[in-house]
């Protein structure tokens, strides 16, 4: 196969990769690092800057279509920034240390876990009538956010574990050139009680944040190949791009379910090719 | 525009239009050029044979920015490419520096802090 199939093929699986990561909510990037390493056989440190800078791409088309509806907390995902940008300079060093079969075990059960995650059901939590948290209050961090019955208020809680959190997401996102929008959304919904619209934006908001920090170390490290991230990103924008078009039609119960045999599949495929070796 | 209490909400809807167009003209602007660098990547290049089973990292010139950027002005097309994808790291960026301006002009000096903090360490990391 010379380049230019090549280009087209990867371009063509990025965009199912793009096109399935915006439809399931879990994002381009969990798909396109078990693609390239298993079915390319590309180097993993290729795969996951190829897979991070697609992430920025998705990420930030997403966001511009979110700002706009005024669900982004900007001061809460500002501060938890904090926290994922320095994990994801730890994850970008990591990424140099850790053993490549050891990152394809890692990356398969933390896809596990997204996946997981992102299929259970939602339920926003009331707090507008709870007591607002002593540091929630000096950080102003409590808002509101638009309802079908107006802006409804909300408040927010337990900062220092949401922080913590997110300094894990840092890490995974760095280490495994993946949004980890999933991590981000658990410790913004379930740890820092804030309304799942919310969480979803703000976790938007950091993604394209968090993937720049790694990014530019990836950049100087030579993990991006030019020649293999411009079909990926260019793939996995436009399969997004067309993905969130189809977003508003609910997928089917069917669908959905397809979607998670694919993505454990993946999974399970990155966790034997690391613990036998293949990496 | 704030409330009574803390309870800000911040959702100007001109800021929030600046800042989704700056989001979206990045990863268009972005997108395009790493379009053109791939179209005369593969012109060049395209009967050649891949090669990524094997790290070797990237000659230094499409490692460093200046080394892209000059790479870029001589149309090399992989240097190209790496511009695009330099253009689209520095999106995100862009927006946490606009936001560190929003944040002055509430003279929310904290979050000013808190941002430029971010801001620092995106820096660092783009330009190595």
């Amino acid at each position: 196969m010379n380049t230019l199939a090549f280009s087209a093929t990867i371009g063509g699986a990025a965009f199912a990769a793009g096109f399935l990561g915006s439809l399931t909510g879990l994002g381009g990037g969990v798909v396109v690092v078990p693609l390239l390493t298993i079915v390319f056989g590309a180097d993993i440190h290729y795969a996951i800057g190829a897979s991070l800078v697609s992430v920025i791409a998705t990420s930030s088309g997403a966001a511009a279509a979110y700002v706009k509806e005024g669900f982004t907390n900007l001061r809460i995902g500002m501060l938890l920034e904090v926290a994922t940008t320095f994990g994801a300079l730890v994850g970008a060093w990591l990424v140099g240390i850790v053993p490549a079969n050891a990152i394809a075990v890692i990356f398969g059960l933390v896809l596990i876990q997204s996946a997981y995650l992102a299929s259970k059901p939602r339920s926003d939590h009331a707090t507008e009538n709870l007591a607002p948290d002593p540091l929630a209050s000096r950080l102003k961090l409590d808002s509101t956010f638009p309802t079908e019955r107006g802006e409804v208020r909300y408040h927010v809680f337990r900062v220092p574990g949401g922080f913590a959190l997110m300094w894990i997401a840092g890490v995974l996102s760095g280490l495994l050139g993946i949004g980890s929008g999933a991590v981000k959304v658990l410790a913004m919904d379930q740890v820092m009680l804030m309304p799942f619209k919310v969480s979803t934006a703000t976790s938007n908001f950091m993604i394209g944040v968090t993937a720049a920090a790694s990014a530019g170390i990836f950049l100087h490290r030579g993990y991006v190949v030019p020649d293999l991230a411009m079909p990926v990103m260019l793939g996995v924008l436009s399969g997004s791009m067309v993905g969130a078009r189809l977003l508003f039609r609910t997928p089917t119960r069917q669908l959905r379910i397809l979607f998670a045999v694919v993505i454990v599949a993946l999974a399970l495929e990155m966790i034997y090719h690391g613990l036998a070796g293949r990496m | 525009m704030t409330g009574p209490d803390s309870v800000m909400p911040p959702h100007d809807p001109r800021m929030q239009s600046i800042v989704g167009n700056l989001l979206r003209i990045g990863v268009l602007v972005a997108a395009a050029v790493v379009l053109t660098g791939g179209i005369l990547y593969l012109a060049q290049h395209g009967g050649g044979v891949p090669d990524y089973h094997v790290f070797r990292g990237q000659p230094a010139y499409l490692r460093s920015l200046p080394g892209i950027f000059r790479s870029a002005l001589a149309l090399d097309a992989r240097g190209v490419v790496q511009l695009g994808l330099v253009l689209l790291i520095a999106t995100p960026i862009a927006r946490v520096a606009f936001s560190a301006v929003l944040f002055g002009f509430e003279r929310d000096r904290t979050y000013v802090l808190v941002t430029l903090l971010v801001l620092s360490l995106l820096l660092k990391s783009l330009t190595g």
